[in-house]
Formats: structure tokens, sequence, C-alpha cells
């Protein structure tokens, strides 16, 4: 039986109402209206920008970024004096940015896990204080924390003058950590000769170590025989190390912070802004990361559990090869996301001072220059690119812990 | 065979339990002591309790009320380590409403804000009378009245505006469509708005308060105020960019993810700078746009794009199914999503949206990194650089905390409350 066309409607023709009525061509028509739309939006937006930075005698251009900077930075990983570029004064600050965004996910996960299962723990009075923890810390506002530690910090920590003299009343901790309301004095590694060989045989021995599980797992899986991995680990760590140092002649050293004056020299010197930015956001996210490993671990059904006892394995097994697996499936997609809130609550530094790159390219520079809209573009591009990268590594992660699906 | 035999006729009566299995020696053994690795836990846990307890607990107690600066705090606390309270009941008004909003008005935003909580409660509880949603839509324009102040003309005006669109809507959609109706909506408004705009204007002294300026906003009533507006702003945004993100015409999908993806990557401070220093470029030369409207811009923007993602998910989270269903029954897109695809997918998102809307209110706290004192703001800036109270913190920060915690707790607490009612699934 062939198809009668309908008499009423002509097959190849073509009316202009089919664009609104025909659903093969509205989707084109709606599309087309909303790129007006958009593009005549922007249109107007740009024609506004041209006209008011015409009215104001402003005009857009990057040039700031290579004249002399003219301010300090407190805190530098990279060479800077007041006489560098905008340009390097932003790159501190972004490098600075990187330093307290992984020092701040790194422990905040630590946090968040021992918090996260201690809060499933059968002790009450554990389990209660963490609910009182992630509770007090997930309600208040992450600025108010960052302030009321940088303030009781600085408040609480001696000055550097209560550890000079016979009668100090503060003592540089194991003779290594001085914690003044200055920031916080660590040990810097002195490299002498023939450290490059030693820092070598570290990187080599920590490979080593992943060479050794490897090996031990596809023993295991292929032959069936266990071979102990936590003490050959360990030896593989140190070992080595151990050797090469005395071989070498001790090529490494520590560089204490001693007192020195008004204050301390030596070391790496870690301004308080940077550790109270640093504590405040580990413990903030931590909270929230202790709620998704609760969730987690809480989402593994109770026969997995029982299924492993049931094949006589022993609670340790049972955690790391059936529990784990499977939470940390529950766990990695809401962490990626910490992990990005990290990075962005990071630029709170400007409430305490720290030099971010909100404080250097968003702070200092934008007001010292006027070039608000280039300023703020850059910025908004900087935190965009980390945060797509982090996206991306987490989530390559994530699919290498997925379910695999046949 | 003997024909003694002993046969008892009552049962005896159980022997009382251990002493260690029993009561609360049993519980304790249970809950704390079970092991030696919970023993531990348990030692110190409490070692940390008594510890922060014994420091804590003099330093409240022995708290001075009365004064009006350290200095008096001190002088009454003769040496002893207190609590500096004083500085609440000094700063009230500035804590809780900024430093520059007229004293002899403060009634009216409080006043706003004892109504919020009847007004809002008919979305909140769902078997109240639906007839008291009337409450809830004329709220917006009572509290603008009360807090803005100016002449009542103002906000009935939008109000009438509001009601002519919505007619203009209907008659529109039933004529020829929904596109249609649309635009003779926003036609409608825009008429008798701007007729409104200059009777309301003619007489602006009818019914009306002193009017206060934008600027002059501060203290928790801010955060409160863009708190508020915000997340009822961001939640019809979150849906429409939601809606566009599933929509199978590439451009609009295209326009969607990048804003959404381009708003999650970048931190709320760089857009509080644009609302701050950049903004204002983008509007018409002559347009004078207050600060606090660029700010509540910025941050619907910047939460709409949260709100999508989670209404996102509520919306994949749906079985194929219902849009066959939908589809099935000849309801076209709007019908389809109102009334079949989205009162599922709003329930299942009801916990995030409730996530972001906790999250945007402790953020509304960083509008003062750009200089406007809400209650971090008035926190950091008048109160604690003024000379009386230089050098006192945990008292106000731990009341802003306070607040906070109570607003923010309360919210989620709401939001468990009613995940169970929705339940409509029969598990466990």
């Amino acid at each position: 039986m062939s198809t009668i066309p309908d008499p009423g409607v002509r097959q190849d023709g073509f009316r202009i109402g089919m664009l609104i009525n025909d659903t093969r061509y509205r989707a084109y028509t709606f599309q087309f209206i909303a790129l007006l739309l958009l593009l005549l939006g922007i249109g107007y937006l740009i024609s506004n920008l041209l006209t008011n930075l015409e009215r104001n005698g402003l005009d857009i251009s990057w040039a700031f970024l290579g004249e002399p900077a003219g301010y300090d930075i407190n805190q530098r990983p990279i060479d800077y004096t007041s006489q560098s570029t905008h340009a390097r004064a932003s790159i501190v600050g972004a490098i600075n940015t990187l330093i307290v965004a992984v020092l701040a996910c790194a422990s905040a996960t630590v946090i968040g896990v021992i918090a996260g299962v201690l809060r499933l723990s059968n002790n009450w009075l554990v389990a209660r204080l963490m609910s009182i923890y992630v509770e007090a810390f997930r309600n208040v506002p992450v600025l108010i924390w960052i302030l009321i530690i940088f303030l009781a910090m600085s408040n609480a920590l001696p000055q550097p003058r209560a550890f000079r003299g016979e009668n100090a009343t503060s003592e540089v901790w194991l003779d290594l950590v001085a914690f003044t309301n200055r920031g916080v004095y660590i040990p810097a590694f002195e490299n002498g000769s023939g450290s490059v060989v030693f820092w070598l045989t570290i990187l080599a021995s920590i490979i080593g170590v992943f060479v050794y599980r490897r090996y031990a797992r596809n023993l295991l899986y292929s032959t069936g025989r266990m071979l102990p991995t936590g003490w050959p680990s360990l030896a593989i760590l140190i070992v080595p190390g151990l050797v090469m140092y005395f071989l070498l002649g001790q090529p490494v050293g520590l560089e204490r912070p001693e007192l020195k004056g008004f204050n301390f020299q030596g070391g790496i010197h870690l301004r308080l802004s940077l550790i109270a930015l640093w504590f405040a956001l580990a413990i903030y996210t931590g909270a929230f990361i202790a709620e998704n490993v609760r969730a987690g671990i809480q989402a593994i059904s109770k026969g997995q559990t029982e299924a492993a006892a049931a094949l006589g394995m022993r609670p340790g097994r049972i955690m790391n090869l059936v529990i784990l697996p499977q939470a940390l499936r529950v766990i990695i997609p809401p962490l990626i996301s910490q992990y990005l809130n990290i990075t962005k609550n990071s630029s709170l530094a400007i409430a305490v001072g720290y030099m971010d790159i909100t404080g250097t390219l968003g702070g200092i520079t934008l007001n010292q220059t006027g070039r608000a809209i280039e300023a703020i573009l850059l910025l908004m591009l900087f935190y965009l690119c980390v945060s797509l990268t982090i996206s991306v590594i987490m989530n390559i992660y994530n699919n290498s812990v997925k379910l695999k699906e046949r | 065979m003997s024909d003694v035999s002993f046969v008892r006729h009552d049962q005896i009566p159980p022997s009382p339990p251990p002493a260690r299995e029993a009561g609360l020696v049993k519980w304790l053994r249970e809950n704390l002591f079970s092991g030696w690795l919970n023993s531990i836990l348990t030692i110190l846990a409490v070692y940390f309790i008594v510890r922060i307890v014994v420091g804590v607990y003099p330093w409240f107690a022995n708290g001075v009320w009365e004064g009006n600066s350290l200095a008096d705090c001190v002088a009454a606390l003769e040496g002893q380590s207190g609590a500096c309270f004083a500085i609440l009941g000094e700063r009230w008004n500035q804590l809780l409403f900024g430093i520059s909003y007229p004293s002899e008005s403060y009634w009216r935003p409080f006043l706003a804000f004892v109504l919020l909580l009847p007004c809002v409660s008919p979305v909140l509880f769902s078997n109240l009378p639906r007839r008291l949603l009337v409450l809830t839509l004329l709220y917006p324009f009572i509290a603008f009245w009360l807090i803005w102040g100016g002449t009542i003309l103002t906000p009935i005006v939008g109000l009438i505006g509001f009601i002519a669109a919505y007619y203009a809507f209907l008659e529109g959609e039933k004529r020829s469509g929904f596109v249609l109706g649309l635009i003779a909506g926003v036609i409608a408004a825009i008429v008798v708005w701007r007729v409104g705009g200059m009777l309301s204007g003619a007489a602006s002294g009818f019914l009306a308060f002193e009017p206060v300026a934008s600027r002059d906003m501060g203290g928790f009533m801010l955060n409160m105020i863009l708190g508020t507006i915000c997340v009822s702003l961001s939640i019809p945004l979150g849906i429409a960019l939601a809606l566009g993100r599933q929509s199978s015409m590439p451009i609009i999908k295209g326009i969607c993810v990048v804003f959404i993806e381009f708003v999650r990557g970048v931190p709320l401070i760089t857009l509080l700078f644009v609302a701050n220093v950049v903004l204002a470029y983008f509007f018409p030369p002559d347009a004078n746009i207050d600060l606090i409207l660029r700010v509540i811009i910025m941050i619907t923007l910047f939460s709409a794009a949260y709100i999508a993602e989670v209404i996102r998910g509520g919306l994949a989270a749906l079985p194929k199914g219902q849009y066959e269903a939908a589809d099935s029954l000849g309801l076209n897109y709007s019908q389809a999503m109102r009334l079949i695809i989205l009162p599922q997918a709003l329930k299942i998102s009801i916990p995030g949206i409730v996530n972001v809307a906790v999250g945007l209110f402790k953020d509304t706290t960083l509008v003062s990194v750009i200089s406007m004192f809400d209650l971090v703001g008035a926190i950091r800036g008048p109160i604690l650089g003024s000379a009386n109270w230089t050098g006192i913190y945990w008292e106000v920060f731990g009341f802003a905390a306070l607040l906070f915690f109570v607003v923010c707790y309360g919210i989620s607490q709401y939001s468990q409350w009613l995940e169970r009612q929705l339940q409509t699934d029969h598990r466990d």
C-alpha cells in the first residue's frame, strides 16, 4: 500500500508559517532568534563599554603588565623586587594561590577522611564530637573562620622577642620550628656538593616502591603467591637514601631558623596569613569532605561486608579490598568539587593580606594602574584554567576507579 | 521406679544480669570502651572537652555585659580573664542594621524580617491553605516599601505591572501561543510601569516613609536582603539554564554550557570585583545603577549557575519514560515541563537547592571585601576600627558566627524534614 499524499498540504512547498509551526524547522527558528538576541545583547554591552571608555578617556591596553610594579610582596616563592613588572607580581601571586590551594587540599582530605570515619564510629562520644565539628564548620561562613583563626593566632602566638634571653618564655619547638605571631619558621634544606645525587636517589626509591608494589600485585594475580609489602616498601624508601647520605658525606643539611636581632633569620618563613588561610580552608572544607566520606561509606550496603566476612576475610582486608574501592566511587565526584571550592575560596586571602593572585593582580595592580577590565579578565582566566585543570585531572582519576561495566 | 517425683510448678525468677551487662555500665562498655582503640579515643575526647570547658567557661561566665569601651570591661573584670560582651550591646544596632541606616527607622527592617516568616511559610509548609500564597507574592513589595521607604505607590505600581503582565500573558498564550504571550506580558508590564512611574513620581509624598538609599543598608540585614533576593531570583533563572543545557538545540545548549561552566570556574570574589569596578562600564553611560543592585545581579548569576547544575541532576535522574509519557499524551514542550517533568525533577533537587542556598547565604559575607558594610564588613571596619574596641574579636566574630549558624542550621534541618515529607517511594 502506498502512502497517499495529503491533498491539503503541498509536499515540497515551504511556507513562512512552517518556521514556527513545523517541528522540523522550529528548532532552527528558535536558535536563530536566540543567537540574534545574544549577539544584540553582546553588541549593546560592548557599545556601552566603548562609549563609557571614550567618555572617561580610557582604552584597553595590556602594556601595564610590563611596567614596574612598585610594591612589595612579603611571601615570594620566586625572586621578586618592587622593581619587577606587574606580570611578575601576578605570577608570584598565582604561585602563592597554588601553594595554599595544594596545602589546603591535602590537609582537608586528611581531616575530612578522619572526621568522616570517626563520625560513623561506634564510640558515642567521638561520633557526637565529630557531628558538632561538622555542623559548626559547615554552617558558618568561611570568611568568618579565616578572620577568627587569623586574629586568634596573631594574638595568641608569642612575639619573636619572647624567644630571646635567659628567661625566654617560648622556645623553638624541637629546635626546628618556631611559632611566632609573625608566622611560622621552619628549617630549610641546605644543599651541599653531591646533593643532586642524594635527591635523585630519594626520587628513585619512591619510584622503586611503586614498582615493587606493582610487581607484588602482578605476582599475586598470576601465581597466587603473596609477597609482604609493608616492610619491604619502607626499606626501599629509607635504606638507599640513608646509605647515599653517609656515602656522600652528608651533602644535605638543615638550615635552622635562628633569632637574630628582632626577628628570626634563616629557614623558611611561612607568613601567619598563609598559615591561617591554610588552616581555615583545611578545617572548613574538611567538614564538607567528612560528610562526603560518611555518605560514601554508608552507601555501601551491609551485605558487602557480610559477604566478604563469609568469604573468610579479615576486617582490615574487608575495608581495603571491598568497602573502600566501592566507597571511593561515591566519594570522588563530590571530592572534586570540594577541591575546586578550596581553590576558589583561596581568593579570600585578600581578607588576611596573603598575597595571592587576587591580592596582587586583582588588588594592588588593579588599584595602581586602574586597568580594572584587563586585570579582572586575566584573574578570571587564571581561575578558570586552574578549575578546568583540576576537573580534568580528577576526572581521569575518577574514570580509573569507576566501575568497569561490560 | 519410685513414686516420688518432683515437678516444679512455678518458674524460677530470672536472676539479674551481671553488673557489667546491665544499665549504665553496659552502655559505657558498649559505646565508649568496647576496645582498646575506642578507650583511647574516649579518653582523648574527654580530655579535649575538659580542656575546652575549663578554658571557655570562666571566660564566658565572667563576661561583662555593661560598658562603653574595652577599658570599661577591663576595669570591671579586675584582672580576671573574661569576655567583653558589652560590645554586643553597645554596637547591637550597627551589627544588625549597619552604620548609616537611620536609627529612628530600625523598626521597618525589623518588621520586614518578622513578616518574612509568616509570608514564606505557605511555600515551606504545604499543609497550610494555598490561599496564603497571596501573602508570599505580596511580600516582596511590602518588604521593599518597608526597607527602602518612599511612597507606597512605587511597590503598588510594580505589583500592578506584574498582574497586568500575567493576564496579558494568559490572553496572549490562549490566542497565539507561548512565545507571543510572553511578549505581550512584557509589553503590558512596561506600559504599566512607565505610566505608573510618572504617577508615583508626581505623588511622591503619598503614604511615604523616609527613603533610605541602598548604600546605607548594612549589617546582618544586608546579608538577609542579599540572601533572600538572590536565592529567589536565581531559582527561575537556574531552571531556565538547566532546561537550556538539556535542550537538543545545539546553539542554546552551547550558550548555557559556556555560561554555567564559566561562572562555576571563577570565585565569587572576582564576580564581586566585576560588580564593583567593571559592571558600570557595560551599562548605558547615564544609567546610575547603585552598587547593591550590581552586586545582586552578579550574585544571582553566580548562584543560578550552581542551581542549574543541581536541577540538571534532577532532570537527568528522571526515567526516560516520563518524557515519553508526556509526549504520548500529546503535551507540548512547555506543558510537559510544567506538568510532568519539573515537579518531579525539582522534588529530587530540593536538597541540592537548599545546599546552594545555604552556601550562597554564607557567601554574602564576601561583599565585605568590596567594602560594603554587611555583618562582617561592619565588624572589620567601623566596629573593630573604633578606638573604644580595638583588640577585641572573639566576642563579635563569635556572635556573627552564631547568627549565621542559627539561620543555616535551621534551613538545613528544614530541608531534611521536607525530604522526609516528599518521600513518595516506599523504602525501608
